[in-house]
């Protein structure tokens, strides 16, 4: 099939690719998106997550067909080692990153709970990303960073 | 939350204690940080394994045939390719990177494709058709070690029995009001590291470079040597990002490095090699089951008197650690307690179940899951309450261990411990509240304690070494064959240099580890990273902060005893006005040919310990450490939900409170997995059942309780900074203050892991019948 998405802002057309292609392959193998991460192949430990049109979503278990003419972010389209975006930044002061694996699949997460409800708290947090697994920090400091970005866009928008 | 306890106003420090940020954060919340499966190199192949079929028999025949003519395949290679050692692991060689005659488990690989596609090679390895003759298959450790057992390894299926003779049990006996003997035992469980073990092995010249998901670089190089037959210096491991490894990315991902490097070799091409969860659940070696038979003698004041102990574990397939879990099973065989009389037997047996190996705790959390249970027993049958036990009986100063070893030359905080810890939880009134619970939903609160050698102990050599070199630009790398996997390594080790050498930890960056340039440390396990890293980096660093001085001392005319670092600036104590700033000084130092690089060695204290007899000191120093948990258990259901775990550590020194509080907040969900769902399962024919994380269901973010976190600092003599201990005490004993709390709302005791509703349901229908 053709295929077109939109990578982190940028615009991408296939003439010619595998329908059943899955999302997670085109990102890491095709694009060199490898924030994204491969833990399970069957769609329960969550480290495939990006979001497509600011809804999370497993990539492992997702056909690229699905995603034709969407809008599809990753951490990368997030923020970068230059200019890291808010959220990224409450990741490194709440010490939510220990090996990294589940933390781009974690932030996406973050940014869609926030986006959606600026209001959340700390145990709907909690049940949200639930999803994603992480064997590391104990989810705790993960909760602290999200809440903790949600209190800073309530910040800003009460500005 | 989580607090730091100071006990006694100290030496100011400017950057170890303090908060600092994870050096390694900003990679990996940007998504540039690189993990072994996000290389891609040009021209390279994929490599698939093709596992065992059956888990015990000869081969008799290899076909690849019909593997051979799928189209992209490059070359299959078996036993029989492997040009160096054929057996290989320590302390006893007795595992293969490809089989040769006999597979004893069904993870063993008989084989490996190397394809010009990831399909191709997976294609191909399921075209391999392999004849076997069968052999009968002993999955359980006791049957095991009968004599009419099938052998494993020619060498019998007892890998190894270690003794502990202290005092005399039968006097022992003698002097108790009570005797008692339970049984306890526990489960496989697999590390759950998120991120599958990989490989990328590149050909370079004679060299081969290797990008591997390995937890002891230096292991991998030895291992990849060994294989191939060529020497270290042409084996070089670089460790990329970890994606965890709790102790479960050495063996097994030491031969995916090897198996990638010997295809890249019989190739000419880079080989990449990603495991599938499947294939990694399937093959990577878990924590040992144990089974633990206590008969222990006690008196009415709640005094144990003795204690016979016997534990059996299952070893699987392979020995791996299990002689080193085994070892710290044996001299930690009371828990925290002073047993004056000990008769002890521990064994670790070969079966055909998937191999067990090290894992966070190795060999401590089953122990304390014995001994904490059995405190709490013994507390019940004496109507005692379970911290007034532990008092009566745990460690002070000067006392003696099962080794004979006498508890000197740090301060032995377990008592201060506990007696802090209940009086935070509010012990004794939530354990009087909840015991008058009578409604569906019941709560309970238990507490659980321990302490734990620090380091390898006399079960190894142990040392470490780090390289700091200050650049012309006053910037500073450093690296030590100490690696990082998540516990935050590379952060303590630049706080340190940065604390010896006065600059903000902004100057610092830890590049490696290179196993052609980071010194070999040792392996990065038992809890050993950030007492012997900081060490070595510690001395590295004070090398290069000397020499600095001495030239800084002729600068400011005085003698460099005077000279001071601080906050990137250096000075004379006797004129301070007059300062250099640390990047001016160190251009001047290379303007004038000054050495700022220093390689530095750190050595743990010399111990013995005797294995026939079960004397000496297995440890130079031990840390304590102690959890309450409290759960509401709904007895109609059986459900546990654990809602508090108040936790309190003595690690010597903290050097970063904020790495530090997420390492126990991570040992605390695990332990949870650990007590209430985690079991790696295998069926009765020895195929294993829980390949993914659809079936091995480790915690969720839901399931995690409010955590609150106490460090009891009690700087140790032996550490840099007086640091010892943290990662595996931050797992050790979180399982049986939840078990023992549990058994608080219930009135029943799960005495074998994990406790799961069933089990608990069965235990109060039981309880119930039996009124």
């Amino acid at each position: 099939m053709k295929l077109t998405i939109f990578v982190n802002s940028k615009k991408y057309e296939f003439e010619e690719i595998d329908p059943n292609m899955r999302l997670v392959d085109l990102l890491r193998d095709k694009l060199g998106i490898t924030s994204v991460k491969i833990g399970c192949e069957n769609g329960t430990c969550g480290v495939c997550t990006v979001l497509v049109d600011g809804v999370p979503v497993r990539s492992c278990i997702t056909p690229v067909s699905k995603v034709n003419g969407k809008k599809i972010l990753t951490v990368e389209g997030l923020g970068t080692p230059e200019n890291p975006h808010p959220l990224q930044k409450f990741f490194i002061e709440y010490d939510a990153v220990q090996c990294g694996f589940c933390t781009p699949a974690m932030i996406l997460y973050g940014y869609y709970i926030v986006k959606k409800n600026p209001d959340v708290t700390k145990e709907e947090i909690k049940k949200m990303i639930s999803p994603v697994l992480c064997r590391c920090t104990g989810y705790i400091p993960i909760i602290e960073a999200i809440k903790a970005y949600a209190d800073f866009v309530k910040r800003r928008r009460e500005k | 939350m989580s607090k730091v306890i100071v006990k006694e106003k100290e030496r100011v420090l400017n950057v170890v204690g303090h908060p600092v940020n994870r050096v390694d954060a900003l990679a990996k919340v940007t998504g540039t940080a690189k993990f072994t499966a996000d290389y891609y190199v040009p021209n390279m192949l994929y490599a698939v394994v093709k596992h065992a079929d059956i888990p015990h028999g000869y081969i008799k025949k290899i076909d690849t045939s019909e593997a051979e003519k799928v189209e992209g395949v490059v070359k299959i290679a078996t036993g029989k390719d492997i040009p160096g050692v054929k057996k290989v692991g320590f302390p006893i060689p007795d595992e293969e990177v490809i089989v040769q005659e006999k597979v004893r488990y069904i993870g063993d690989v008989v084989a490996i494709v190397a394809a010009e596609t990831l399909e191709a090679a997976r294609k191909a390895a399921e075209k391999i058709k392999v004849e076997y003759d069968p052999l009968p298959v002993v999955l359980d450790p006791e049957e095991a070690m009968k004599e009419d057992a099938p052998k494993i390894h020619d060498s019998g299926n007892i890998i190894t029995h270690f003794k502990i003779r202290k005092g005399d049990v039968e006097k022992g006996f003698k002097e108790a009001d009570y005797v008692i003997e339970r049984e306890y035992r526990t489960q496989f469980i697999e590390h759950s590291y998120l991120e599958p073990v990989a490989a990328l092995a590149i050909p370079v010249g004679d060299m081969i470079e290797i990008y591997g998901t390995v937890q002891n670089p230096h292991n991998a190089r030895r291992i990849t040597s060994l294989t191939l037959g060529i020497p270290m210096h042409k084996v070089r491991v670089i460790q990329p990002a970890l994606g965890g490894s709790f102790g479960g990315k050495d063996d097994t991902a030491n031969f995916v490095a090897a198996r990638a490097a010997l295809m890249a070799k019989l190739t000419g091409r880079p080989v990449k090699m990603v495991y599938t969860r499947e294939q990694d659940m399937r093959e990577s070696y878990k924590r040992h089951p144990y089974i633990m038979r206590y008969k222990v003698g006690f008196t009415k004041d709640g005094r144990i008197t003795a204690m016979e102990i016997k534990v059996i574990t299952n070893a699987g397939a392979y020995s791996s650690s299990s002689p080193l879990v085994l070892y710290r099973s044996t001299v930690q065989c009371t828990g925290t307690y002073e047993v004056p009389n000990i008769k002890g037997d521990f064994y670790t047996v070969y079966t055909n179940t998937v191999f067990s190996g090290a894992m966070r705790g190795f060999g401590a959390p089953q122990i304390n899951f014995a001994v904490e249970s059995l405190m709490d027993e013994i507390a019940e049958i004496l109507g005692m309450d379970p911290v007034e036990i532990r008092l009566k009986n745990a460690y002070k100063e000067g006392s003696v261990t099962p080794t004979g070893q006498v508890l000197k030359g740090h301060v032995v905080s377990i008592r201060d411990i506990i007696k802090k810890l209940a009086e935070i939880a509010d012990w004794k009134k939530k354990r009087e509240e909840y015991s008058k619970d009578k409604g569906d939903v019941r709560r309970g609160i238990g507490i659980s304690c321990a302490f734990r050698g620090v380091s390898l102990g006399a079960e190894g050599a142990d040392y470490a070494g780090a390289i700091v070199e200050v650049f012309e630009d006053g910037h500073i790398s450093i690296t030590s064959g100490i690696s990082e996997m998540g516990q935050g390594a590379k952060t303590v080790m630049s706080q340190t240099a940065a604390e010896v050498l006065g600059v903000p930890i902004e100057y610092v960056t830890f590049v490696g580890p290179d196993t052609s340039f980071s010194p070999d440390s040792g392996p990065t396990v038992a809890s050993r990273g950030t007492l012997m890293g900081c060490g070595a980096v510690k001395v590295a660093a004070e090398v290069v902060k000397e020499r600095m001085a001495k030239y800084a001392a002729k600068l400011f005319n005085t003698t460099y005893e005077n000279i001071v670092f601080e906050n990137g600036y250096v000075y004379s104590k006797k004129n301070p006005e007059n300062k250099i700033s640390f990047p001016e000084l160190a251009k001047k130092c290379y303007l004038d040919r000054v050495n700022l690089s220093a390689v530095g060695w750190f050595l743990a204290p010399e111990i013995h310990w005797d294995p026939e007899t079960g004397e000496g000191e297995p440890y130079f120093t031990y840390t304590y450490y102690a959890d309450i948990a409290e759960v509401e258990v709904n007895v109609k259901t059986g459900d546990v939900k654990v809602k508090k775990v108040y936790a309190m550590h003595d690690p010597g020194k903290v050097v970063n409170p904020k790495t530090a509080k997420g390492q126990v907040y991570g040992g605390v969900a695990m332990g949870i997995g650990y007590a209430l769902k985690e079991e790696y399962k295998i069926d009765g024919k020895g195929y294993p059942i829980t390949l993914n994380f659809d079936k091995y269901q480790i915690v969720r973010a839901h399931e995690m309780p409010d955590v609150e976190v106490y460090f009891l600092e009690n700087p140790d003599p032996s550490g840099p900074f007086g640091a010892k201990s943290l990662g595996e005490p931050a797992f050790d004993t979180v399982a049986p203050a939840i078990t023992n709390a549990i058994a608080h709302a219930t009135g029943v005791r799960v005495r074998s892991l994990p406790a799961t509703k069933d089990k608990i349901l069965k235990l109060l229908k039981e309880k119930e019948e039996r009124r």
